[in-house]
C-alpha cells in the first residue's frame, strides 16, 4: 500500500492528485506547434522521393515556382551553398538536410517548396519535377554485408563496405567455453521488427528569425530543447546565430515516445529558410511523412543463446545483433552506447557468464533507432532474454513461473553485479511474480489450459519478468554531443508562498506539470496546488537534457527534491531566527517547523517564506529560490512481472488477449493514477508490436504500410482491458526512492504476448515466432510444420 | 475556386470565404482560430479532428468546408457551459488523457455515442470509439471517463475515480 506523508491538501507523494494540465487540454486550449499562427507566416512542404535509391539527375523547380503563392523552392544545391546540405547525427555519423545528388531511402526529403499558405505549398509540390536515375536498393541487413553489395555511403571516404561499428561486452571466452560445456544450450533467432512512435500529433516547426534583432525563435515539437537550442548554434553559430540569439521553445507536445528526440532535415530547412527570407516559416508533416520518414526504432536481427543445467538453472546468455540503421546512423543514444542499453539483456537473473557483441549497417532505409517509448534498446534487450528464458524452459521441461523463481536474483542480492558490468540498485522479482500469478490465479490457468489441450484448443499463458534501465545517466558514462546527461530544476517560491518551478526537461503527456509540484510539495509543504510547473522554453528554464529513456523522475524529479531540500535548509535557519532558538531543536513536519516538545512554538513554511523577503537574519541572502543540477551516482533499475493470456481460434487463428495481469515496481510512487496511467499506455504500446505494428519494405525498399490505414496502431478494440498492480521497492540511491516508469509496460509486454502465444502452440512443435505475431503468421507456421493442410 | 459559407459554430454565426477545396479542418482551426480541433493523420484514420455537425460525430479532415455551409458545428471549445460537461470532467476524473491530442476528437465523438446510448456496457464504448486513435494512454481510463459521464448524465452516482490497483 501507498503511504502519503502529506495531507489531501498538500498532495505531496503518493496522492492520486487529479492532472493540473488536463483543464487546458479538455477545454482546446492547449497550444501545439500547428496552432501557433505568426503574422507573414509562410508554410512549407517537402518533396520526397519515390525511390530508395537513386541520382538525381535533375530538379525543375520553374512549374512550381509559377503556381500562385508559392514563392521559393529550395534544393540542396541551394544549402551547399551554406555548407547546409550535410547535418551530423547524435550518433556523429553524417545526415543529408537535402541531397545533391543521391536519394537513400523512399521518402527522403529531395527538395522544399514556401509559399503563403499549406495549399499553395502543396501544389508547388506537386509542380517539382524531379528527374531520377533508380538504382538498385540494398534492403535486406544480412545481404547489406556481402562482399559484392554497393557501398551505400560513398560520399564517405575509404569506404568500402556498408559497415557502421561492432559493438561487444562481456567475457567472449569464458561464454564459448561454458557454452562448449553446458548439458542444455538454446537457441533461436529472433527478429525485433522496424516499428514506429506514430504519436498522434506529428513532428513540426515554426522557425521565426528576427533580421532586426538577428534573433532565432524556433518553435518545435523537441523532447529536449536544450541540446536543440546548443545544436543550432554549434551548426549556425558561424552565420551570427550565436546561442543567445537562439531561443527553443517546445510548447504542448502531442506525444513524443523517442520520435521527438531526432533532428528531422524538415526542422533545419525552416530555420534556413526564415533566416534567408526574415519571415516565420512553419512546416508540420502529414502523417504518412511521419510515418516514412521519420526515425523508426527497433530492427534488431538477434542470435540468442542461453546455457544451462538439465535442472534447469541458467548459467549462461549469449547474444548477437544484426543492427539495420538505414544509411546513416541517426539513433538517439548516449555517445558512448551504439546499442543503447542493451546490455541490460542478462535480465533478472542470477548468473554470471555472458557475451553480447553487435554489428550495425547501413541499408536504402529512413534512419533511426529511437525509443518507441523505451530506455535505449532495452525492448529488445528484454524481448530476448525473456524468449529465450521460455524456450530453455521448454528444453528442460519446467514451468516458466517456477523456472524463472528459482533463478531470480534475491532481494537480498542487491546492489547486484550484472555480467555486463552493471549495478542494479534494487528489486524483489519474487513477489512481484508472486502477486501476478496470485492475481491470474496462474495454477488453476494451468490446469484449464490441460483440459483444453484434450480438446485441441489453443490457450497460451505467457510470462515476461524484466528489469528495466532507467534514468541516463552518471555524467562518468553518458552524455549527448559531449553534453553530460544531468537534469536540473529551479524553484523560486513567492513572497506569499506559491511557487513556479522550472526544469530542462519536457512533458509530451507525461504530466510533469502534476508530479514535479507534488515532489515539491513533499518536500516543502507547499500545496501542489500552488506550484506552477513551467518547461520548455529555453530562455527561461535551467539547462537539462530533456525528456525521454524515462529519464524525467530519476533526473530532474531527484533535482527538484534537492533544491527544495536547500531551500528548506534556508526556511529551517529563518524558523530558528524567528523562534530564537538553535536549529537543531526544530523538528520538521509536512508544512511547518516547531520547537521539539513545544509544539504550539512553529513557524510555517508560509510564514518563513514571507520572512525571507520581509524580515530574514542580518548576513542571510534574502529571496526563496534555488536550483540543482542533478548527475544521478547510477541508473535505476525499475523492474516487473507480466503474466499474458491468450486464447487463440482454432480455425482462424484469431489472438485473444484475454488477460493481461501487469506488476510494476518503479520504487516509490509520485501519483498512483498517472503511473497506472503510464502502464496502460505502456502495455498498448507493447502489444503493438507484439500483434500488428511493423514497417514493411519490398525487396526495392519501397515501404509497404506507410500510412495510419495500414500501419495497425491499436484501437481501443484491439486493446485488451488491463489489470495492473505494483511492488514498492525504493531506490536507495535516488532522493526519493522512485525509478521512473513511462517505459516499463512497452518493454514487458511483448515478449509475454509472444510467451503466450508460443505456448498455446507449443503441442505443434512450436518454439519460437517473431512479432507481431497476427493469425496469418501463425496459419503459416502450422502449415509449415504440417499441422494444417 | 472561391466560396461564401455560413456556419454557426457553438451557437455563433460565422461567414467565412474558402477556397471549394478547403477541408473543414482547416477552416475551423485557421479561419475560426479554434485550435483545439487536431490534425492526426491525412487518411481519415485518427479521428483527432472529430467535431460535430449538425450533431453527428464527423472527420472534419474528410469534409470540405463548403459542405457545412449552413450548417451547425459543436467543436470542444464549446463543451463546456457551467463549468466542464460531464465527458471533460469524466476525464480529468479518470485520467482518460495524457498529451491532451486525441482528447477533443475523443470527447466530440462521445457527445454522439452517449446521446445514441446514454448506458454503452465497456464493449459497446470500445467499439464506439474505435475510429479515434490514442497513442498515450491505452484506453482503459477514457473507458471509464465515458461510464462515468454517462453515470453522471443519466443522474446516476458517478464511479469510483480512484485508481484500482491489482
Ligand atoms: S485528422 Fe486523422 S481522421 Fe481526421
Ligand atoms: S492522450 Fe496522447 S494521444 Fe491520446
Amino acid at each position: 500500500m501507498i503511504r502519503c506523508k502529506t495531507s489531501k491538501e498538500i498532495s505531496g507523494m503518493g496522492h492520486s492528485m487529479k492532472r493540473k494540465e488536463d483543464d487546458r487540454f479538455l477545454q482546446g486550449k492547449g497550444n501545439y506547434v500547428d496552432d501557433i499562427q505568426l503574422p507573414g507566416m509562410l508554410h512549407m512542404d517537402i518533396v520526397r522521393s519515390p525511390y530508395a535509391y537513386a541520382k538525381i539527375k535533375s530538379i525543375n523547380t520553374e512549374a512550381a515556382l509559377a503556381v500562385p503563392g508559392v514563392i521559393a523552392v529550395v534544393t540542396g544545391k541551394d544549402l551547399e551553398q551554406y555548407n547546409l546540405h550535410w547535418m551530423p547525427t547524435l550518433m556523429s555519423d553524417t545526415q543529408m538536410v537535402l541531397p545533391t545528388d543521391t536519394v537513400m531511402y523512399q521518402s527522403q526529403e529531395v527538395a522544399a517548396v514556401i509559399a503563403t499558405d499549406r495549399y499553395a505549398a502543396r501544389d508547388g509540390r506537386e509542380a517539382v519535377m524531379v528527374e531520377y536515375e533508380p538504382m538498385k536498393a540494398v534492403v535486406d541487413p544480412y545481404k547489406a554485408l556481402e562482399p559484392d553489395a554497393p557501398v551505400l555511403r560513398s560520399d564517405k571516404e575509404g569506404k568500402t563496405d556498408n559497415h557502421i561499428w561492432h559493438w561487444e561486452v562481456g567475457d567472449k571466452d569464458a561464454t564459448e567455453k561454458l557454452f562448449n560445456e553446458a548439458d542444455v544450450v538454446v537457441k533461436e533467432q529472433m527478429h525485433i521488427p522496424r516499428i514506429h512512435v506514430s504519436s498522434i500529433e506529428t513532428c513540426g516547426c515554426v522557425a521565426d528569425y528576427d533580421k532586426v534583432e538577428n534573433h532565432l525563435t524556433m518553435y518545435m515539437t523537441t523532447q529536449a530543447p536544450h541540446a536543440i537550442r546548443t545544436v543550432i548554434a554549434l551548426v549556425a553559430g558561424h552565420v551570427g546565430l550565436t546561442e543567445e540569439k537562439v531561443r527553443v521553445i517546445s510548447p504542448d507536445i502531442g506525444g513524443g515516445f523517442g520520435g521527438k528526440v531526432p533532428v528531422y532535415p524538415g526542422y533545419v530547412i525552416a530555420i534556413a529558410v526564415s533566416f534567408l527570407v526574415g519571415k516565420p516559416v512553419k512546416w508540420v508533416e502529414d502523417r504518412s511523412e511521419n510515418l516514412q520518414a521519420d526515425s523508426f526504432a527497433r530492427d534488431y536481427h538477434i542470435t540468442a543463446e542461453m546455457a544451462g543445467t538439465k535442472e534447469g538453472k541458467i548459467l549462461g546468455t549469449r547474444f548477437k545483433i544484426l543492427a539495420d540503421h538505414g544509411y546513416t546512423d541517426a539513433a538517439a543514444n548516449p555517445s558512448k552506447f551504439p546499442t543503447g542499453l542493451f546490455s541490460i539483456g542478462t535480465g533478472s537473473y542470477d548468473y554470471g557468464t555472458a557475451y553480447m557483441e553487435a554489428d550495425a549497417v547501413y541499408t536504402n532505409k529512413p534512419p533511426g533507432g529511437v525509443a518507441y517509448r523505451c530506455s535505449f534498446r532495452v525492448t529488445e534487450a528484454v524481448h530476448a532474454i525473456e524468449r529465450i528464458t521460455d524456450r530453455f524452459a521448454m528444453e528442460v521441461g519446467k514451468d516458466p513461473a517456477q523456472l524463472r523463481m528459482e533463478n531470480f536474483i534475491k532481494k537480498e542480492d542487491f546492489p547486484w553485479k550484472s555480467p555486463t558490468g552493471w549495478e542494479y540498485d534494487s528489486g524483489d522479482y519474487h513477489a512481484g511474480l508472486k502477486l501476478a500469478m496470485d492475481t491470474v490465479e496462474y495454477d488453476k490457468l494451468r490446469v484449464e489450459q490441460a483440459e483444453k489441450r484434450k480438446n485441441g484448443e489453443l490457450m497460451g499463458i505467457g510470462i515476461s519478468t524484466f528489469t528495466e534501465i532507467v534514468g541516463a545517466g552518471p555524467s562518468k558514462d553518458f552524455d549527448i554531443l559531449g553534453i553530460k546527461m544531468f537534469d536540473s530544476a529551479e524553484i523560486r517560491v513567492h513572497p506569499t508562498g506559491k511557487a513556479i518551478a522550472r526544469f530542462g526537461t519536457k512533458s509530451q503527456g507525461q504530466g510533469h506539470e502534476t508530479t514535479y509540484a507534488q515532489i515539491i510539495a513533499e518536500e516543502l509543504g507547499i500545496p501542489a496546488a500552488h506550484i506552477q510547473i513551467e518547461e520548455g522554453d529555453t530562455d527561461t528554464a535551467p539547462y537539462g537534457l530533456g525528456t525521454y529513456a524515462s529519464r524525467s523522475t530519476p533526473t530532474a524529479g531527484a533535482a527538484a527534491a534537492v533544491a527544495a531540500r536547500k531551500l528548506r535548509d534556508k526556511a529551517k535557519k529563518i524558523a530558528a531566527y524567528l523562534l530564537e532558538v538553535s536549529e537543531e531543536d526544530l523538528e520538521w513536519e509536512p508544512g511547518k517547523f516547531f520547537v521539539k516538545g513545544a509544539p504550539e512554538k512553529v513557524k510555517t513554511i508560509q510564514e518563513l517564506v514571507f520572512a525571507a523577503y520581509t524580515n530574514h537574519p542580518q548576513g542571510m541572502e534574502a529571496g526563496f529560490e534555488a536550483t540543482h543540477y542533478y548527475d544521478p551516482p547510477n541508473l535505476t533499475f525499475p523492474s516487473g512481472a507480466y503474466i499474458c493470456v491468450v486464447d487463440i481460434d482454432k480455425e482462424t487463428f484469431e489472438i485473444k488477449v484475454r488477460r493481461f495481469v501487469a506488476i510494476d515496481d518503479c520504487g516509490n510512487i509520485i501519483n498512483p493514477m498517472i503511473v497506472q496511467g503510464q502502464v496502460h499506455g505502456g502495455l498498448t504500446q507493447g502489444l503493438a508490436p507484439a500483434m500488428y505494428e511493423e514497417l514493411i519494405y519490398d525487396e526495392d525498399g519501397n515501404i509497404l504500410n506507410g500510412t495510419l490505414m495500414d500501419y495497425l496502431v491499436p484501437t481501443a478494440v484491439e486493446s485488451p482491458s488491463w489489470e495492473t498492480g505494483h511492488t514498492v521497492t525504493p531506490s536507495p540511491h535516488h532522493p526519493i526512492g522512485a525509478k521512473g516508469v513511462g517505459e516499463s509496460p512497452t518493454v514487458g509486454a511483448p515478449p509475454a504476448i509472444a510467451n503466450a502465444i508460443v505456448d498455446a502452440l507449443s503441442p505443434y512443435g512450436i518454439t519460437h515466432m517473431d512479432i507481431p505475431i497476427t493469425p496469418y503468421k501463425i496459419w503459416k507456421t502450422l502449415k509449415a510444420k504440417g499441422v494444417i493442410e | 475556386m472561391k466560396k461564401q459559407i455560413t456556419v454557426t459554430v457553438n451557437g455563433e454565426q460565422h461567414t467565412v470565404e474558402v477556397e471549394t477545396r478547403t477541408l473543414l479542418v482547416h477552416t475551423i482551426r485557421e479561419q475560426l482560430r479554434l485550435t483545439g480541433t487536431h490534425i492526426g493523420c491525412d487518411t481519415s484514420s485518427c479521428g483527432a479532428c472529430t467535431v460535430l455537425l449538425d450533431g453527428k460525430s464527423i472527420k472534419s479532415c474528410t469534409v470540405l468546408s463548403i459542405q457545412a455551409d449552413g450548417k451547425e458545428i459543436s467543436t470542444v471549445e464549446g463543451l463546456a457551459k457551467d463549468g466542464l460537461h460531464p465527458l471533460q470532467e469524466g476525464f480529468k476524473e479518470n485520467h482518460g488523457l495524457h498529451c491532451g491530442f486525441c482528447t477533443p476528437g475523443m470527447l466530440m465523438r462521445a457527445v454522439e455515442l452517449l446521446e445514441k446510448n446514454p448506458n454503452p456496457t465497456e464493449e459497446e464504448i470500445r467499439w464506439g470509439i474505435s475510429g479515434n486513435l490514442c497513442r498515450c494512454t491505452g484506453y482503459n481510463n477514457i473507458v471509464k471517463a465515458i461510464q462515468y459521464a454517462g453515470a453522471k448524465m443519466r443522474g446516476e452516482e458517478t464511479p469510483s475515480t480512484e485508481p484500482e490497483f491489482v
